[in-house]
């Protein structure tokens, strides 16, 4: 129940995770559970000394329903860390995709053509088809995705959004502390 | 809340090892438990045999898991400590669920342990075998599954930590066969901190000097409180207490707060919400400043959202800072430990020479007599048939003075316990407010009466409610635990009998309590002792026998039938759309947004 008219904002959310089992099913089955919407989710783990993952989400919703998001990930026990990069500064974000295109004759040059103006590069060819590898912002592979089709039958896998802010600031730096220093040291308070 | 024993001797020492089950018996020790509620099954076999070796720790054994989880509910809200259930893999976990639900959504800090297949079952739709990590991810704070020897010690540990620290909450620990017969390593909880997990205690001090100053100079203030007062220890009741006299404001409380400001104060405006007071209600409706300790704007308090105390500045203090703006935007947030920030507070109204704002205070309060005048919740005890409100209102009489806790179950008996049962001290009540789970009370009064055996436990029950979890009259008898189940028998599902009647055209459907069962012959085929108070000159009796008795009772309390609990705010409705009584409703049927909500 909204008691306030407001509009929907996308948020890029970066969030740093103990890497344990059921970590990302906790962190989905709180977006599921609560009715949140997910349009895109990565992770992977960064910090393997440590066992630190950071998942990347872009979703979409009220201020209000924004600002639950992100305390309701800075609740969850396994969660170091949780960042609103759309929020806090200016930030840069890529997806990489791969597209395969099956087509020939004269949608096959244009195709080509497309993609190096694009910088796409094809990974692999055969006589009837290319795999592109793209990187960029979201916009930029919907927008060559669409020109594909047009040119012929395509198949799409999308990583989804990593992201990361701009400028010298480490938000969730990295930490690389021996073991034997780091059960003395105290961690920040989640926020 | 649990203070970890510790165990310095040990420190230096390179770590024991022994089985996975004496791990665990040794962190329940380290830990503090006393009790743990369980019912064994295959899957937890190693860990009964080293309770059998033991008697540090007591094993009450329940008559289902469900119950299991309740008793230690009731344990752990009575005592302040982390409440511990044992229970096997598979059925054992899955009857579990509710008890956890339950927990969840009331903060209440449990450790449950369920037994699991061996690990290499696991994903096998092995016997007995349950995803229990997946199915009760939602359902707790949070949960493990130790996979492997030499982390048993440290989940062990660190679940305690989890469920007491923060906004409390149950904690499941899912535990294969395999992991209890293995050698582990020992270590005590001296070292174990979950590396994530920190929640902030202190409130920020700009924002708390800023919140006593609005306070100081509100003219129409209100505080409202919740469970988490109670959470944060009886001190936060006191402090709480004390600052709202100091102040000079009226204060009212949630159905989880019910105890943390005494209810024998004038101040007190008694509890708010659907079934609150007209003069709570009304007074959050026109207050100028709004203080919320500890509760959560929860949808059975606000009413309608959009007319929710409209003209308020509101402050929210709170532990857990998803509470904040969930569906309320409040002004002034201050995320810490109600016990922590109302020392601040207290502390900042000294320094400041703050007094109460006597001028404005005598108008607001003159607002509120005038309100209070209604009388909202007189009832008219005028035949022989005896009024559940008054049933429940010569119980609080005739135990007033007497180390008594009071559970209840839900329906229409527990509104009318919140309302006629009067408290004066936290940890004392024990409801399922959240979840609103039927068969909460009977199980939670077992837990309660293990933590206080000397103490009057009574659950104030309903006849369909107390059919929910009723076996536990045989762990009752077991145990010789002499808790009182106060059945307000109305033969009738009261509570869903009143929506029918009052929003669905009085067709009702499936509400009638067919086939009771003769509540007296039924105690006695437990062990038990009947009493049955059928006509308003036997009710006093029957109460002074039932507290009499040094053994399980249960009470057939036989009431109106067809008495509906008022004040009511119908669903969708605001705090000023109140109806008072039964001849309120004819004007004001529910909207159609009342209707789909619950
Ligand atoms: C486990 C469970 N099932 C269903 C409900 C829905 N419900 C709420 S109150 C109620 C009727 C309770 O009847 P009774 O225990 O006789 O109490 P009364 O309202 O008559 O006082 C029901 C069915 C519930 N709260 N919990
Ligand atoms: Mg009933």
């Amino acid at each position: 129940m909204t008691i306030r008219e407001e509009e929907i904002q996308r948020h890029t959310i970066a969030v740093l995770v103990s890497n344990e089992p059921g970590v990302l099913a906790r962190v989905i089955g709180l977006f599921s559970g609560r009715g949140y919407n997910i349009e895109s989710l990565t992770v992977s783990e960064v910090d393997e000394i440590n066992v630190r993952s950071r998942i990347t989400i872009v979703t979409s919703g009220t201020p209000m329903v924004i600002e639950q998001i992100k305390a309701q990930l800075s609740r969850l026990v396994p969660v170091f860390d949780v960042h609103d990069l759309t929020l806090e500064s200016p930030h840069v974000s890529r997806e990489m995709a791969l597209v395969k295109i099956r087509n020939d004759g004269e949608q096959r040059i244009e195709a080509l053509r497309i993609a190096d103006t694009f910088r796409a590069r094809a990974l692999d060819s055969t006589l009837e088809s290319f795999v592109f590898e793209l990187t960029g912002d979201t916009g930029k592979i919907d927008a060559f995705i669409d020109l594909m089709v047009a040119l012929g039958e395509v198949e799409v896998s999308r990583t989804g959004v990593v992201a990361i802010a701009r400028g010298h600031d480490l938000d969730m730096p990295v930490v690389r502390l021996n073991k034997a220093r780091r059960r003395h040291k105290k961690a920040e308070p989640v926020k | 809340m649990t203070k970890p024993r510790s165990s310095t001797a040990r420190r230096d020492a390179a770590p024991r090892t022994m089985s996975g089950a004496a791990v665990i018996l040794e962190a329940l020790k380290d830990q503090g438990v006393e009790v743990i509620f369980g019912y064994p099954g295959g899957a937890v076999l190693p860990i009964y045999d080293e309770i059998f070796k033991q008697n540090a720790i007591r094993h009450i054994l329940v008559r289902h898991e469900q119950a299991a989880v309740h008793a230690a509910e009731g344990y752990a809200r009575s005592t302040g400590k982390v409440g511990c259930v044992l229970v096997t893999s598979g059925p054992g976990a899955t009857n579990a669920v509710t008890g956890l639900t339950d927990a969840l959504m009331d903060s209440i800090p449990l450790v449950c342990l369920t037994g699991q297949v061996p690990t290499h079952l696991i994903g096998n739709d092995a016997f007995q075998e349950a995803d229990t990590t997946g199915i009760t991810r939602p359902c707790t704070k949070h949960n493990y599954l130790v996979k492997q020897p030499e982390k048993l010690a440290e989940v062990m540990h660190e679940a305690f930590y989890v469920a007491a620290h923060g906004r409390p909450g149950p904690v499941v620990v899912d535990l294969p066969k395999d992991i209890l017969f293995a050698e582990c390593p020992y270590e005590g909880p001296e070292n174990v901190e979950p590396k994530a997990y920190r929640p902030q205690v202190k409130g920020d001090s700009a924002a708390i000097e800023r919140a006593v100053e609005l306070i100081a100079k509100a003219k129409r203030p209100i505080f409202y409180g919740g469970g988490g007062l109670i959470n944060a220890g009886p001190n936060a009741s006191k402090m709480f207490t004390d600052l709202v006299r100091k102040v000079g404001a009226p204060a009212t409380l949630t159905l989880m707060g019910l105890g943390a400001f005494p209810a024998s104060d004038k101040r007190f405006l008694g509890m708010l919400g659907m079934h609150g007071t007209y003069e709570a209600n009304m007074s959050m409706y026109e207050c100028d400043v709004m203080v919320c300790i500890g509760a959560r704007f929860d949808d059975r308090v606000t009413g309608r959202l959009d007319a929710f105390s409209p003209n308020s500045t509101k402050i929210h203090i709170d532990i857990d800072p998803s509470s904040i703006n969930k569906n309320v935007a409040v002004d002034l947030p201050i995320i810490g430990d109600a016990a922590s920030i109302l020392e601040d507070m207290l502390k900042v109204w000294k320094s400041k020479g703050y007094r109460s704002n006597d001028k404005p205070l005598a108008d607001w309060w003159g607002k509120i007599e005038a309100w209070r005048s209604k009388n909202c919740l007189a009832y008219s005890q005028t035949s022989q048939i005896i009024k559940p409100q008054h049933a429940i209102r010569r119980l609080f009489e005739k135990t007033q003075g007497m180390d008594c806790y009071i559970t209840t179950e839900v329906g229409q008996h527990q509104m009318w316990a919140a309302q006629y049962y009067n408290f004066d001290e936290p940890n004392r009540w024990m409801t399922s407010g959240g979840l609103g789970t039927m068969g909460y009370g009977f199980p939670a009064a077992m837990g309660v009466q293990i933590a206080h055996p000397d103490a009057l436990v009574v659950d104030i029950s309903g006849e369909a409610s107390f059919m929910m979890n009723m076996q536990e009259l045989s762990t009752m008898i077991q145990y010789k635990l002499p808790v009182k189940a106060f059945i307000i028998n109305n033969q009738w599902m009261g509570m869903v009998r009143q929506w029918q009647e009052l929003i669905h055209g009085a067709r009702y459907s499936e509400s009638y309590s067919e086939a009771l069962p003769d509540f007296v012959k039924l105690a006695e085929a437990f062990g038990g002792v009947g009493l049955r108070a059928t006509a308003l000159d036997e009710l006093d009796d029957v109460i002074d026998e039932m507290i009499a008795t040094p053994h399980p009772v249960l009470v057939d309390v036989c009431v109106t039938k067809d008495e509906n609990c008022f004040p009511m705010i119908p669903s969708g409705a605001a705090h000023f759309e109140m109806l008072l009584g039964p001849n309120d409703h004819a004007e004001k049927p529910t909207s159609e947004r009342g209707m789909v909500l619950v």
